[in-house]
């Protein structure tokens, strides 16, 4: 990830509140290039979007905590003076919000909205202003845009107005572009069209995308790699093949087996994750996915509630958080993907190659993993009495 | 210009066992003008001409974009809004014209759950107020007392019964819609409407929600309707289903039909916007993408009321209004142009 646009380092960010610190984001870690997109997935709570709304600078100092670097193409904003970020935000780097009725101003029109956003960052008059609104409403796919430009929010439909504030982000052509939750709120049609401009302006402006969603299949559709959040941190992260084909850690097979499937049979069972997701405020010791994890009495000596787990690197594009020995994940992992589809791991274009870039892992993870990854492919289980012990907690 | 079809009707309604039998129903909302006399203009023509039927232990899912009619359908059939034309039959018996306090019996037998957790539940009483409110609306004494029946329940929807005393705020959204979901299976009724009730809810706590409502049909052999935007969902939990547009239905099938060999170019549209959850299938698929929105439902288009999008509309969807018909045993679709490979078989 030599030429990361956005490189997020330890990103905390923490709310004090009466009943005690709010840990939102722990120690967040992860870069996006150029081009490409990343997804965060996580659930409610799990920190994406506060996670989002750090990187650009949208968290009030005065009432959180926030640590931790992030790098715009190489200037840092965290500890930067809220008027630099501000100048970056709009130009450098954009965002979409979930909602878009309550993220438009009620009392102005489409067109005075746009072009406030233009005037912000260029020198151009309000006639040319509005002109540039106009062609980026075209652009998006908004019918009659010279009417448009005179309506206000609520003369618009959901599809129309979530293309209005993609229309806006997209108005000084930013290098970087947050989605967060862009689709949520629409019908799948609509949540079609959005993601095919999406994906055409990417690949027409080389623009980087963080995407922040909880639907699995709109990430297998955009995605080129993912982090999985829970509890405020990272428990795993990977190219999107590695999450889908190759999950090794329990909470994402959970999510994976949690979605009801339109390509597999209809009959059989959905495998929720038991229980609820942690509070922030007293997360559990130990591995934060461990009171709803199936698995942590696989891991001997209680380690699951005793030590937090690190982000180990299973490739070196490829990490997870958990205890679990290596060649227990992937047999597990193995198994319940099996169940649920057929031709899973492994069954992926990205499945040869794989031992060339373990080997590099060799400076990030323990030896004897690699060596064991070198010689297997994932989908065979490696015998469980094989040395695979490296506890470098 | 009630279109209604003589043969799509009764072709679609032909099981006599039927617990639930939705004939020709429509639900019309009046728009009045400003002024003192409030004359009428026009109006929402949210439900237009629906047919359907639903055997005990069956699930009928209703799916459709925002703006369908889907919820609206629903609480029609829950008699919470008198449907403006059609019949609706509950085990035989005509229950169109009955009115509120006719139905209060009734709702013993037919439940409904929401889909917001958050309002659907009165956040000054009790868990066990709002449980056990179902009997004493209906005036019944469990056997072994309202507190050990209410504690039975929760137990059963996966609530600890010790929580009896607690307060909906100390609860989860996914707690919260195991509480509607006690509420409603109270009185064992013998059909729940199911509006959206996992739309609310987490990925994970949503698949819990969707277990349980299996677990609970199979042990009271319960019939759903069950409507939701969420086309996996719908398919994963119905055994038949039925696909609207604008107020109507477009396609009516069991679940594998639908989603294996749609036979109306909307259903198609629909099925092949919902991404799958496979990044290599994801890369491969086709998807066919309808341009615009939805017309509006106070005017909509003649004809075919999906012409106005549709990739294959002609003239002729524009003069007539296509009829259900069958066009694969027990595959219904409202279409002058099917999608092929299904011989037609009737109609």
């Amino acid at each position: 990830m030599s030429e990361a646009f956005l490189d997020v380092r330890d990103l905390r960010v923490q709310f004090p509140t009466e009943d005690g610190v709010v840990s939102a984001v722990d120690g967040v870690d992860f870069s996006v290039e150029k081009g490409k997109t990343l997804a965060i997935v996580g659930e409610s709570g799990s920190g994406k979007s506060v996670t989002a709304q750090a990187i650009m600078g949208l968290i009030n100092r005065k009432s959180a905590k926030m640590t931790g670097e992030v790098y715009l193409d190489g200037e840092e904003l965290v500890g930067a003076r809220p008027e630099q970020v501000r100048s970056l935000r709009g130009k450098r780097m954009a965002m979409i919000f979930q909602d878009p009725l309550s993220s438009l101003h009620p009392f102005y029109t489409i067109g005075k909205q746009l072009a406030e956003a233009v005037l912000v960052h260029q020198k151009v008059s309000k006639q040319e202003a509005l002109g540039q609104a106009r062609d980026m409403l075209a652009r998006v796919g908004i019918p009659n845009p010279e009417r448009r430009i005179k309506d206000y929010p609520h003369n618009l439909s959901g599809g129309m107005r979530q293309r209005v504030m993609i229309a806006m982000a997209l108005l000084n052509s930013p290098e970087m572009l947050i989605a967060d939750e862009p689709t949520t709120a629409l019908d799948v049609t609509v949540q079609a069209q959005i993601i095919e401009l999406l994906n055409d302006l990417q690949s027409e402006f080389g623009t980087a995308i963080v995407l922040i969603t909880h639907d699995l299949g709109v990430v297998a559709d955009m995605a080129d790699d993912v982090v999985v959040m829970y509890g405020g941190r990272v428990v795993e992260r990977g190219a999107v093949e590695d999450i889908y084909y190759r999950p090794e850690m329990p909470y994402t097979w959970g999510l994976l087996g949690s979605v009801p499937r339109m390509d597999t049979d209809r009959g059989e069972r959905l495998e929720p994750i038991p229980g609820q997701p942690p509070s922030l405020i007293r997360l559990p010791t130990g591995c934060v996915f461990r009171p709803r994890c199936p698995y942590h009495e696989l891991v001997p000596g209680n380690r699951c509630d005793t030590d937090r787990p690190a982000l180990d690197a299973v490739t070196p594009e490829h990490s997870v958080r958990c205890h679990l020995e290596p060649a227990q994940r992937r047999e597990i992992a193995s198994e319940r993907l099996a169940a649920r589809g057929g031709d899973v791991l492994g069954g992926g274009a990205g499945g040869d190659g794989l031992g060339a870039t373990r080997t590099a892992t060799a400076t990030m993870a323990a030896p004897v993993q690699t060596e064991q990854a070198t010689t297997t492919t994932p989908p065979t289980p490696v015998p469980a009495d094989q040395p695979t012990q490296e506890d470098q907690q | 210009m009630t279109v209604v079809d003589e043969t799509g009707a009764s072709a679609v309604l032909r099981r006599d066992d039927a617990l639930l039998r939705v004939d020709r129903v429509q639900k019309y909302f009046p728009i009045n003008g400003g002024g003192i006399l409030k004359r009428n203009v026009g109006d929402v023509k949210a439900v237009e001409s629906i047919s359907f039927d639903i055997v005990p232990g069956e699930t009928l899912g209703i799916v459709g974009e925002s703006g369908c009619g889907k919820s609206t359908a629903g609480r029609t059939i829950m008699k919470l809004l008198d449907p403006t034309d059609g019949k609706i039959e509950f085990e035989g018996r005509d229950i169109t014209n009955l009115t509120r306090k006719e139905m209060v019996p009734l709702r013993r037998e037919m439940q409904m759950i929401f889909q917001d957790p958050y309002s659907s539940l009165n956040p000054r009483h009790t868990v066990g107020a709002i449980i056990s409110a179902p009997f004493k609306v209906q005036g019944v004494k469990p056997a072994r007392g309202v507190q050990a029946e209410v504690q039975d329940l929760m137990a059963r929807v996966g609530l600890n019964p010790e929580h009896y005393n607690r307060y909906p705020n100390e609860f989860s959204g996914g707690q919260r819609q195991r509480i509607g979901i006690a509420r409603a299976i109270a009185l064992r009724p013998k059909l729940i409407v199911c509006d959206e009730p996992v739309s609310a809810l987490d990925v994970s706590i949503q698949a819990q929600v969707v277990n349980l409502l299996e677990d609970l049909q199979d042990e009271f052999r319960l019939a759903y309707v069950f409507i939701a935007h969420d086309l996996s969902v719908v398919r994963h939990i119905s055994d038949r289903i039925a696909v609207m547009y604008l107020g109507r239905i477009m396609e009516i099938a069991d679940a594998e039909q639908i989603y294996e060999g749609p036979l109306h170019p909307y259903t198609h549209a629909l099925t092949s916007a919902v991404p799958l959850p496979d990044p290599n299938a994801e890369r491969k698929r086709e998807r066919i993408l309808l341009k615009g929105d939805l017309p509006s439902p106070i005017n909509p288009p003649s004809g075919c009321v999906f012409r106005t999008r549709c990739p294959k509309a002609q003239t002729k969807c524009a003069e007539e209004i296509p009829l259900l018909r069958e066009l694969a045993p027990g595959h219904f679709g409202a279409c002058h142009f099917p999608e092929e490979k299904t011989a037609l078989i009737r109609g």
